[in-house]
């Protein structure tokens, strides 16, 4: 099988604490995988290498099976790796367009000499994009702050999909959500796998893993303990795993 | 009562609260008129303007820190080393024998230059080393009070030449009745008959450099950017935005505003002063809050900033021609910086509730 991104032995220290340790994990297109884990567990550093928040101090990334140097966040956006945090993604003081650019905004001369940002061009992509996967948002020039937490998480998944993403990173996408907001994000999560992205999912909600998932991998104290394909495992074995399994017999 | 607080009228008072800045204006303006002598002519609009040019570089300065959540304490002390440079420099150019016009050209240019030094270190200190705004912008406050004392010690800035007096309290435009017009030299006219003198010259470069600087926070990118990193500094750093050099720049761009206000300063009174700048800190600051910025970063316009600065010029000028000593202006603007920030509470951004 060949991995779209791909860790080998990656590790990242802060001081003398370990936080994860020689990592082997990747995610083909077109495929769903779950990190789990307890708090503390590395998941959150293993994302942050592979996004380029922390440079990783051991081991390889690899992108579409060659070694890649990925040491800050413009290194990850431009392989197409982006990520989507649970309440860090988007300005809240900017508007839906402007977030969607957000960091590549798009400008036009003025007077030959002035760049200035083009807010209609900007408008008008911004709202094929969330017309192409269906998400309704009230006006695209109101701050991301008057916007529900299902609306922000659409907002920022679409900023990705514009972009190009080819590997998809989500942290937590449904923790602060009601059900039925839920529910429409898992929905989105399930289009984006039949274009064909990779998609890593953090989540400690198991109802969700289990439902969008192909594979879960699990990490305990900055290692990676099991690498499970969905349809052969069970939420106790997995919960086992994350908890380790001293503490189930 | 209930149906007296419908959400429609809640709207309704959303608004106005956010206005209230405009609404204080007009109120301050219809009571300078009402009890200020002489207070409705364009030689008081002028003088309101001119006085308030500092205050109004100064506080766009502060602005752009304050948008990004920091906060620039240093703009006053800078200001008033930069006074000192620049009326230094030029004196030393013109004692040289360089021309006149060539000696405040080239003390003006490398005052502003040297204007650029705090603001780096400012930056530095705040985007790399992690000091807080308060801090590193509080020690450069003193450092350039001690450099400025220390550049006095060998006698005080003055002697300017006569040109840059001329051009500190010229104008733009000179009118004599029957007379026609000239640009920039008064002309020479009888005893007894009228000069009308238009827009200073100081007011008319202040407004030039505002606007430079409204355009860029409002226009490009680098005034997103700006906005974002004081919306949330992590989904800056996440979408690519280099915000330790965004930073950096912001404070470097708030001392030479600084140092441009020194040298407007240098202009009108044809001298420097380590304090001259030292009473615009509580001005600036409370015209960019006056302004409905927010100290909490992320707001603010420079626009309203500018109506914040000529809320206090004109309450400066107000009170002057009201013979009310200049320390009443002091209680004034502390006062009115609480009940801005009071207001700003009272009248929140709309978010979305669940």
């Amino acid at each position: 099988m060949s991995y779209l991104i791909e860790t080998r032995d990656i590790t990242k220290r802060f001081g003398g604490l370990v936080a994860v340790n020689k990592v082997n994990f990747g995610v083909s297109p077109g495929e769903v995988v779950a990190l789990l884990g307890d708090n503390g567990a590395g998941k959150s550093t293993l994302i942050k290498m592979i996004s380029g928040v922390y440079p990783n101090d051991g081991g390889d990334i690899l992108y579409n099976g060659e070694v890649v140097k990925i040491h800050t966040p413009i290194d990850a956006l431009a392989a197409g790796i982006e990520t989507i945090y649970q309440d860090l993604a988007l300005a809240e003081n900017l508007n839906v367009y402007s977030n969607i650019f957000l960091g590549r905004e798009k400008t036009k001369k003025r007077l030959g000499i002035f760049h200035v940002l083009d807010h209609s061009y900007m408008y008008d992509e911004a709202v094929g994009i969330l017309k192409k996967l269906d998400i309704k948002i009230p006006s695209l020039r109101n701050n991301v702050r008057t916007l529900s937490g299902g609306q922000r998480q659409a907002v920022a998944i679409s900023r990705s999909i514009y972009w190009n993403a080819k590997v998809l990173i989500m942290d937590e996408p449904t923790a602060a959500l009601g059900v039925a907001q839920q529910k429409q994000v898992l929905d989105l999560v399930n289009s984006l796998k039949d274009h064909g992205l990779a998609i890593i999912l953090i989540s400690h909600q198991m109802h969700d893993v289990f439902e969008v998932a192909d594979r879960i991998c699990v990490m305990r104290r900055g290692e990676l303990v099991g690498n499970l394909v969905k349809k052969d495992t069970t939420t106790e074995e997995v919960v086992s795993l994350i908890v380790g399994s001293e503490a189930v017999s | 009562m209930q149906s007296l607080m419908t959400q429609k009228n809640k709207d309704l008072l959303l608004k106005i609260g956010k206005q209230w800045a405009v609404i204080f204006f007009v109120a301050e303006i219809i009571f300078f008129g009402l009890t200020a002598k002489g207070f409705f002519t364009v030689n008081v609009f002028q003088i309101v303007l001119f006085f308030g040019t500092a205050v109004m570089l100064m506080a766009v300065a502060e602005l752009f820190v304050i948008i990004t959540g920091g906060i620039d304490l240093s703009v006053g002390y800078v200001m008033g080393l930069s006074t000192i440079i620049a009326t230094k420099l030029i004196v030393y150019f013109s004692a040289s024998g360089m021309p006149e016009f060539w000696g405040i050209f080239f003390g003006i240019i490398i005052t502003l230059v040297l204007g650029l030094i705090p603001g780096l270190i400012n930056g530095l200190l705040v985007s790399r080393l992690n000091v807080p705004p308060f801090i590193a912008t509080f020690s450069m406050l003193g450092i350039s009070h001690g450099v400025s004392e220390l550049l006095l010690t060998e006698g005080a800035a003055k002697n300017l030449p006569h040109l840059a007096n001329v051009i500190g309290n010229g104008h733009f435009l000179y009118f004599v009745k029957g007379g026609g017009f000239s640009f920039f030299a008064r002309p020479e006219v009888a005893r007894g008959v009228k000069v009308f003198e238009l827009f200073p010259n100081v007011v008319v470069i202040t407004l030039i450099i505002v606007a430079i600087f409204a355009f860029v926070l409002s226009k490009t990118v680098f005034g997103i950017h700006t906005y974002a990193i004081g919306g949330n500094e992590d989904s800056a750093i996440r979408s690519g935005i280099n915000v330790k050099n965004h930073i950096t720049k912001i404070y470097m761009l708030s001392s030479l505003l600084a140092s441009s206000a020194g040298v407007i300063y240098m202009l009108k009174y044809v001298t420097g002063k380590a304090d001259a700048g030292a009473s615009l800190l509580l001005d600036s600051i409370a015209a960019v809050v006056i302004g409905g910025a927010c100290l909490t970063g992320g707001k603010g316009t420079v626009w309203r900033t500018i109506l914040g600065a000529v809320i206090i010029a004109v309450l400066e000028t107000g009170l002057r021609i009201l013979g009310i000593p200049t320390f009443d202006k002091y209680i004034m603007v502390g006062v009115i910086l609480i009940l801005a920030v009071l207001i700003d509470r009272i009248f929140p951004e709309t978010t979305y509730k669940e």
